[in-house]
């Protein structure tokens, strides 16, 4: 039971302190549980990281459910979980209750103005790197065209069109292009 | 466009009490999806929530939910959670907020929690990279989509403002790795100094 309580804390602590998204999270996880009380071993970490990288859902959360497991099973990974979202429900509601009431004062407003752009370019900025992760294997320029992904681009080339066709769900989509991944690539495995 | 979202909005957001059990079953659904089939953090689930909750259920307007999203982004916390409490929160009340917030949590809660008992044969397991690659390149259409509507929408505008922000951070974030933090600060500096005019709502 204690172990669950401070699994709580600890990660209430990291989702206080954690700004700029999921990897900003991982340092001060490494902190919790790594170096300040001993939970896991460095090298667990790191295969922690590389899972939660890999695996559907955003890091932090990743993470905090398979050090939370790890630790203390499945309880520890529902306390860990917990924690860790535990502060963001107080601030967006606090934030949410501001910005209703407050949203078109003239400094919020010229805040969130200048910010609406940039978020536009943070999302454009994920999605070329996630399609360099896609077709190239790499996040970060430069690529080399000749080691294109193919495969990869008919997948994407599909789901685009069924997109825009506005025939298919976008979770639809993903689903299929999952399946055609999985066809694709082990079809043509030896070419 | 804007107007015929903002009438939309008002009937889901201001009688919580009025909101079908369908609606936030669907909430519950299609957050709960999101997260259980999308590889990446906050900004690749975000245009995901976008593409499903703005384009396709018309729940929220297109700008609501960037300033939203630029909530979730400033504040503490996993953005991709933040993201998905302030929109369900917007949507239907507490009862949408708990909604997103659980449908987030939930997926990676179970896979994980069943993984972390086997990771090693999950990680090098050749079928499991297939699909999780064939998902990647799905996964880049639908941001792409969802990218190429929001310029389309900011150069129809034709401020420059909004298009060197939009520019520089982009740079900034892509190019020269800043973290997100100081291009928020910039931004929002930027943002009251310049731009409180009602031209750029």
């Amino acid at each position: 039971m204690e172990i669950l309580l401070q699994l709580f804390l600890s990660f209430a602590k990291v989702g206080l302190f954690c700004i700029g998204g999921g990897y900003a999270s991982m340092p001060l996880i490494q902190n919790e549980v790594v170096d300040g009380h001993h939970w896991i071993t460095m090298h667990e970490f790191v295969d922690i990281f590389t899972i939660s990288q890999m695996t559907p859902g955003p890091i932090g959360i990743n993470a905090a459910t398979f050090v939370g497991a790890k630790i203390a099973g499945i309880m520890g990974a529902i306390a860990a979980t917990a924690g860790f979202v535990f502060p963001s429900v107080i601030i967006m509601l606090l934030m949410a209750y501001l910005y209703f009431k407050y949203g078109d004062l003239g400094i919020i407003r010229g805040v969130l103005n200048g910010l609406r752009p940039a978020v536009v370019a943070l999302i454009a900025s994920a999605g070329v790197g996630i399609m360099t992760l896609a077709f190239w294997d790499k996040a970060d320029l430069p690529i080399s065209l000749a080691e294109t992904n193919i495969r990869g681009v008919v997948i994407f080339l599909i789901s685009m069109g069924l997109i825009y066709s506005g025939k298919m769900g976008t979770i639809k989509v993903l689903l299929l292009s999952g399946v055609l991944g999985l066809v694709i690539f082990s079809l043509t495995s030896g070419l | 466009m804007e107007s015929n979202n903002e009438e939309k909005i008002q009937v889901v957001t201001t009688e919580n009490e009025h909101i079908e059990p369908v609606k936030l079953w669907t909430l519950f659904k299609s957050t709960f999806m999101i997260s259980a089939f999308t590889v990446g953090g906050g900004f690749v689930l975000i245009p995901l929530m976008k593409a499903k909750f703005v384009d396709e259920y018309h729940w929220i307007s297109d700008k609501d939910s960037l300033n939203l999203v630029a909530i979730a982004q400033s504040s503490p916390g996993v953005v991709a959670v933040n993201a998905s409490i302030i929109l369900g929160y917007r949507m239907a009340g507490m009862a949408g907020m708990f909604t997103a917030l659980f449908a987030t949590v939930l997926p990676p809660l179970i896979m994980l929690t069943a993984i972390s008992y086997f990771y090693e044969a999950f990680a090098s397991n050749y079928y499991v990279k297939m699909l999780l690659k064939g998902m990647q390149c799905g996964v880049t259409a639908v941001i792409l989509k969802v990218v190429i509507d929001l310029l389309v929408k900011q150069f129809k505008k034709k401020l420059v403002l909004p298009l060197l922000i939009m520019i520089g951070s982009f740079i900034g974030a892509y190019v020269f790795d800043i973290n997100i933090m100081y291009i928020i600060l910039v931004d929002a500096i930027v943002g009251v100094v310049l731009m409180q005019s009602a031209k750029y709502d």
